[in-house]
Formats: C-alpha cells, structure tokens, sequence
C-alpha cells in the first residue's frame, strides 16, 4: 500500500492531512465530490438543483434552532413561537429565514422540474432519479403542510382543518387515517406533537435518504447537458459551483430582502421598527370556538383550494374528484413522463403537460387572488346601482322588474351585474375578516407581553379574558340587535344610531355621554331614548322643560351634574376641580333636583322610580343593569325591552355568565389592558 | 465499504505477484451458505421488527380513541331565542379532555339555534360546515348561511343553495325544551366531505 512522505519537510497541517487521507481516504472523496466534469461548460440553468440542496440545509440548519425554542403541546406552542419571535434575541429573523425558504423551496423545486423536464433530463437512465425527484417534491410539501400548524394560530389551525378533513374522505382508510394524523378524534396536542414528529422527522429524515440516493444516482449519470454543446466541458469545483454559489447568495438575498423591506419602509417613514412584527406573521392562539373567516392555505396550496370550487354542484363526489383523483392522475402522469418519453412525441407531450400544469396552477393561484382580494381593484361606482338593487330585491326578478320601472332591457343588464357585486361583497368580507386577524393576532402578542406574561392556561386564556377582544363580539351577539355603539365623531354616525332601538352606548360613562342625554336636542333622538318606551317619559320631559329652566339649572350647575356622573363612573381621570364634582353630587342628591326621582347615595328617594345613580356607569353598576334591568335599582317595573341577560328561570341558564357581562361591562368602560 | 477495500487490496496483492492471501473465504457449499443468509436475516429482521413494533403500536393508539358519544347539552334559555325565525349563534360550552389536560368548561364548538314566531320549538344546526369543517357564518342581514373557506352557502333552514362545494345539508342536531325553558342540544360532530351524515370528525 501507498503511504504518504510524512518527513518533517512538510508542514504540520500538510502532515495531518496524509495521517488522514492514509486512514481514511478522503482525498479521494473529496476528488470525487468536486472533479466532475461538466459537458458544454458551467451553466446558469444547472444551478436548480444545487439551490434546492442549499434552501433544505437552510431549513434544517433554522429548523434547529428553532426546534431548541419550541414547544408543540395546545398550551405552549403559539405561546413559545410567540417567545421566540417577540422575545428572543434574532428570533424573529430566524423564523423568517425558515418561513420565506420553505416558499422559496417550492419555487425553486417548481424550477428544477420544469428545467428537468424541459432539457429532457428525465430519460434513460436517468429515470429512476426522476420519480426519486418526485418523491422528494411531494415530501417538500408535505414537510410545509405540517410546518403550517406548528405554531397553532387560528390560520394554521383552520387551514389544517381543511386539509385533514380531506384526509377523511380518502375511500376505506380515510377516518381512520385521519384519526392517525390528528393523533385521536379531535385536534389537540397530539395533533401537533404528530405533525412535528412528522415535519422535523419522519419527513427530513426520508427526505436525507431520498437526496442522497438522488445525488449519487446523478454523479452516476453524470450531468445531463443541454444540447448542442458549444462550449468546451468545464468542471464543476469551481466552474459550476461558483454559479451555484451565486445562485445560493442570491435566494439568501431576496429571503432576506422580504423580511427586511418592510422595516426599511418603517424606517424611511420615520417610524420604530419593532422587530417582533418583522419576518414570519403569527395570528391569534388557535381557538377552535372562534370563526375563522380568513382561513386560507399557504399561497402555494392556494390552487389546490380553488380547484375545489371548480367542482361545485357536484357534492361529495366532486370533493372526492377535486381533492384525491384529479391531483392523484396528475401525479400519476408525472411518474409515467421517463416512459411516456421513449415515444416519438412522448417528450413533446411531456413538456407541454408539464407547461400546462403550471400555467394551469398559476391561473388557479390567480383566481383565488383574484376572489379574494377583487374589492381592491374593483370600481365600486359601477356597481353602485346594481348593488343598491340587489339589496333591496334580494335577486328578485319580478321585484327587480318593478324596481327599474319594468324596463325589461335594463333588469337584465343588472342581474347580469349580480355576480359581479356577489363577488365584490364575499371579497370584502374577506378582506375584513383578513383585517379583524391582523388585529386579534396583534392584540394576542400584546397580551402576551404583559408583565405577568402568559398564564399557565395558555394565551388562549388571555384572549378569552380581554374585554377589548371579546367585547366587540358579545356586544355584537347579544346587544346590537337593540343597542349602537358609534363613535358620534364617525362619518356615518346618524344613519347607524337612527338604525338602533335602544341608547348608543359608545362613550357609556364619559362626561360627553353625560352632556348629551342632558341637552334637549339629542335626550329625545335615537342615541338616547328616542327608539325607547322612554321617548315621552319622565326624563326626556326634565330635560326639555325643567332643565331649560335657568333660574333653577344654571349652567354652572349642570355641568357640575355632568363632572359628578362622569366622576361616578370613573371612567379615567377627571381635570374638574373636586368642588364641582362635590356640588354635582348635592345637586343630584338634592330631593328638589335630581333626587327627586334618582336615589343617589344616602338620600331618602325611593327605589323604583328611576335608576339608583349610586356608581352610575361604574363597573358594579353596568354589571348590575346587563344582569337584570328590571332590578328595582334600576328600570324596574319600567323596564323597556332589555332582557336580564344574568339571570334565569329557576334550574335555568341565564345567557350570559357573569364573566361574560363583566367583559362586556370592561369593555363600554374602555378598561383592559394597554402595554 | 469492507468488501471494496478487501476486494483492492487483494487485486494489489496480485498485482504485485505476492502469494495468494491465504485467509480468504473458502469456497462453501450452497447449503450452508444458504443457512448463514436465512439465519442472518431472520436474527436481524426479528432484532429489528421489535423498536419497530413497539413505535408502530403507540403511533396506532390513537384509533383506539373514541370521542364521547352524542349527549344533550344544556346550550341557553328559550329566552335567548327570539321567535322571529333567525338563527342565532351559540356556544356549546362543556368538559373537554385533550390526550392529558383536560377542561373543566371549554367552548367546544358552537350551534345556531332559531324559533319559528310563537313557537315553543327550537331547530338546531350545527356552525361546522359538513364540507369541510370550517366554521360556518350568518351572512349579514340573516339572509342566508355561508362557510368563508369555500363559499358553501344554506338556506336558513340549513338547505343547500346549489351550486354549492357542500355535499350535504347542515348537519341539524336533536334539540330539547325543558320545562323550565332550558334548550339543550344532543351535541355531536360529523364527517366532513360526503353526501350522508355519519358521526365522527
């Protein structure tokens, strides 16, 4: 055997190397790794592959790091996903690279195949590397299907939800086999240690294995060069990968460029860039009770997605056709390609299949963008009238007939219009369910970042507890069928409060609510007690008449009145001087005043007549009055409409509890947290 | 790589006119090597089937898991149901055990429930959309029901309105009016994405 010159005339590290190479013999391997000849030269167009090795090492290398801060159960992924992206040091780059390379992974393979196949590098011999290049594409899918729930956000629950459930109508093993994905018969934290086991091993692992087959299977064959060769051969070390490693710098910059553009724009405009909200989105916790308007997939799932609307009006088997045998065939055509390829137009057909397919996905990619963003790029004015119409006939033909004056001509050309303002209308309610899950997703970080930081219970608990979440969405379900809550500064103010039956509760408890129901003008009209039983009550003539009387009612003294109410509910500070809050307090107390209807504090007036004013707007009182109005504190026996939303026939539920109404009690007195 | 290597050194040793390597494998006869390969791979097959089998176990358990059995759930009072034929949402709040936690009171789905003018009758529809399990909304204006993922749209009453992805109706759930005006719902999930109605995810 060959041994190498190991006389000290060599430098150390020279001599190392031989002591090396004689046990192991990995100058040779290294030879073999990088002298490969490239016919016709070093080319751009062999750059797909290399690139694709190069995006997977970034995503195991990220994939890590990212695994040394995750923790995947119900209670602690989103919430350590959170950590990692708000808290930890670089975190939010890190998630970043990994989100925007898993997207750059799929163009790129979409690259290297539509290469493949267009140079004909799939024919004999190279056909077993071609289905093993299909078998590592479906697992780079698979690989981002999984990595989408792992942060548990309602975006990568509901999307997941979709998809699992598709997994169900798979014929004879689908529930099962949908029961194995979720780890048991409903989502939860087996769901998720399943679909990590499977992101970050099962699938990387079989994907190593099928990479390093596929790589020695193309140093066998060599590299497939695009013919005719011009140029002479060239080497790949360092011909090739010099264009490879350009190429490599290049996806590097542009993953790194989308994650940093935005802050550069924040930055330009003066703003802070806050780095938590750089890099990969992160929506609020996973909240299987709440609906998710906004649920998509992944864009790059988006054609999938559409291709299941193609098939409406075809019920069960159109799912079964759009999701399992159309997808299924096509695949099916791509693993008979290195076949189909020997016939004389086989590579012909192949191309073009191939082109097909993408122009395909693309068109379909395009059509679900379209959809759902079409209110952005749509001119509204157009459809002013058809919309108007289609409103106020519910698609009616014969109302539609009447409506345009039986002009028969012009009611066709707008029910032609219909779908269009059909469109428009799901478009914008995407877009405001894709705003309300910005905004719950920003709240949740917030939340999170309290001080006392995430309960043992999960964010999901803080979510849950947030009068500012929650509030909105209960005062929506119970309350706004009676009540408004409108910003009277807003635009459309008057056409929304006229629209109530009951008071407008926006501001309950500020001394401008205060002041309105205390001027003539308004105590009558629909933001108070003009849609009510009270329109002609007792009040709503003290207003008009006893109030406007200012021998009694200085105006000095009323707005004392209004300083003591606003101080009752104690809604933030008060910049009155505490005399006045104190004579407000005598005035409402007073039996020749106020009092002589309102109980307020100690005074000798009798429940039942009016609303006690003791705390009036505090929390104790507003969750008092949603718990039962007819309460004698309160309307009592002149209770108008407003159920008592605490309370329940005996053995009964009331309907709401009383978290419920103390979230919405916080919430119409703005109090919850604020970082 | 053993092989190759032994194979090299043995070509050199020829090469280099050196007497033949006297350890060489001798020549067997077909049945004993026959043995040594069945026995070889039967040992190594068996070592290996056992983590396989063991891991292969645990990951099948959880087909063993059964979600409860459809029970009545007290949901709200008839009082909460306005009788003007427009359903309302409602959460369905009950104990739920997720693998090793379990919820003493979660909201675990959620059902709209609706009363016909005067009726004492209560219809409910479950909010999880038969086609693929997003949750269904209440189109604004209560006109009409739609699923936001893939625009499935039912009537009021849980019809289809064709052409519709949906294969099936909403799923209706088995409703009850105590005396005391309690509404309990026999609350139960479905399988998603065919035409019948089965119990199950």
């Amino acid at each position: 055997m060959k041994t190498h010159d190991s006389s000290p005339r060599h430098g150390i590290i020279k001599r190392f190397g031989n002591f090396l190479d004689d046990r192991t013999g990995w100058r040779a391997l290294l030879h073999e790794a990088l002298f490969e000849r490239v016919p016709g030269g070093a080319r751009w167009r062999y750059v797909w592959g290399s690139t694709l090795v190069f995006a997977f090492m970034t995503q195991v290398v990220t994939g890590l790091f990212l695994w040394a801060s995750y923790s995947a159960s119900g209670q602690t992924a989103w919430e350590s996903v959170w950590y990692i992206q708000h808290e930890m040091a670089g975190g939010w780059l890190l998630r970043g690279i990994h989100h925007f390379m898993a997207q750059a992974m799929v163009i790129l393979l979409a690259l290297h195949l539509l290469q493949v196949v267009i140079d004909g590098a799939y024919k004999a011999p190279r056909e077993v590397n071609f289905w093993l290049g299909l078998v590592l594409m479906m697992l780079v899918l698979g690989m981002a299907l999984t990595g989408y729930l792992l942060p548990w956000d309602q975006k990568g629950y509901w999307a997941t939800r979709v998809a699992t459930n598709l997994a169900g109508i798979v014929p004879f093993v689908g529930p099962q086999l949908q029961q194995l994905i979720l780890g048991g018969p409903d989502y939860g934290h087996h769901t998720l240690t399943r679909f990590f086991a499977l992101h970050a091993g099962f699938l990387p692992a079989t994907l190593v294995l099928f990479l390093v087959v596929h790589l020695a299977l193309f140093r066998r064959h060599g590299l497939h060069a695009k013919q005719p060769i011009t140029k002479p051969d060239g080497m790949f070390w360092p011909d090739q990968l010099l264009k490879d490693a350009v190429a490599m710098l290049a996806v590097m910059a542009v993953i790194l460029g989308v994650i940093l553009v935005p802050a550069v724009r924040t930055m330009l405009a003066g703003g802070d860039v806050a780095t938590g909200e750089l890099g990969a989105e992160l929506g609020a916790p996973a909240d299987p009770s709440q609906p998710y308007a906004a649920a998509r997939p992944e864009w790059y799932f988006l054609f999938l997605f559409q291709f299941l609307k193609v098939f409406e009006g075809w019920g069960a088997t159109g799912e079964f056709l759009g999701a399992i045998v159309v997808p299924g065939l096509v695949m099916g055509v791509m693993f008979l390609m290195p076949i189909l390829g020997n016939w004389k137009l086989g590579h012909r057909f192949n191309v073009a299949f191939t082109l097909g397919l993408f122009a395909g996905v693309a068109m379909l990619t395009g059509l679900a963008l379209d959809e759902d963003y079409a209110a952005l790029w749509t001119d509204k004015s157009k459809l002013a009238e058809a919309t108007r119409l289609l409103e106020e006939t519910d698609g009616d033909e014969e109302k539609l007939l009447a409506a345009v004056g039986g002009d028969a001509k012009k009611a066709s050309a707008i029910a032609r219009q219909f779908p269009e303002v059909e469109k428009l209308r799901r478009s914008e309610a995407f877009l405001a369910a894709a705003r309300a899950a910005r905004a719950d997703a920003e709240r949740a970080a917030e939340l999170a970042g309290r001080p006392e930081r995430i309960p043992p219970g999960g964010a999901l608990e803080l979510v849950r507890n947030d009068p500012l979440s929650q509030g909105p969405r209960l005062f929506a379900q119970h309350c706004a069928s009676c009540h408004s809550y409108v910003d009277p500064s807003s635009s459309d103010a008057g056409a929304n409060v006229a629209k109530a039956s009951a008071p407008n509760l926006h501001g309950f408890g500020t001394a401008a609510w205060v002041t309105g129901l205390l001027d003539p003008a308004q105590v009558a009209g629909p933001a108070y007690f003009g849609n009510t039983a009270h329109k002609d009550g007792d009040m709503v003539s003290f207003v008009k008449d006893d109030l406007q009387d200012a021998d009694i009612w200085k105006p000095a003294d009323i707005e004392a009145v209004i300083a003591a109410m606003a101080a009752e509910a104690g809604r933030g500070e008060s910049k009155t001087p505490p005399a006045t809050i104190a004579h407000g307090r005598d005035l409402i107390a007073s039996d020749e005043r106020c009092g002589a209807c309102h109980r307020f504090g100690d005074n000798d007036t009798d429940l039942g007549t009016a609303c006690d004013l003791t705390g009036w707007g505090s929390r104790e009182w507003l969750v008092g009055i949603i718990t039962n109005p007819a309460h004698e504190r309160f309307y009592g026996d002149s209770n108008d409409r407003m159920p008592s939303f605490g309370k329940a026939v005996e053995g009964g539920i009331p309907p709401l509890t009383d978290e419920q109404i103390g979230l919405l009690a916080d919430w119409l007195r703005g109090t919850w947290y604020r970082p | 790589m053993r092989g190759r290597n032994l194979t090299r050194s043995l070509v050199t040793t020829r090469e280099k006119g050196m007497k033949p390597d006297t350890h060489a494998p001798a020549k067997d006869d077909s049945r004993r090597d026959f043995l040594a390969k069945a026995t070889a791979i039967a040992c190594g097959g068996l070592a290996t089937l056992v983590p396989v089998a063991a891991g292969v176990c645990t990951f099948l358990d959880p087909l063993r898991r059964t979600s409860a059995a459809a029970t009545f759930l007290p949901v709200t009072d008839l009082s909460a149901i306005p009788d003007d034929g427009v359903p309302r949402q409602f959460a369905i709040v009950a104990e739920r055990v997720d693998a090793w936690t379990g919820f003493p009171r979660e909201p675990i789905g959620a059902v709209y429930l609706r009363r016909q003018k005067g009726s004492q009758e209560v219809e409910a529809l479950t909010a999880t959309c038969p086609h693929a399990g997003c949750f269904i909304d209440l189109e604004p204006g209560s006109r009409s029901f739609r699923c936001p993922c893939h625009n499935s749209s039912f009537t009021l009453d849980g019809g289809i309105v064709e052409p519709s992805p949906s294969p099936r109706p909403m799923d209706s759930l088995e409703c009850r009016v105590g005396e005391n005006g309690q509404v309990a719902v026999k609350w139960g999930t479905f399988r998603a994405g065919i035409a019948e109605k089965v119990a199950g995810t």
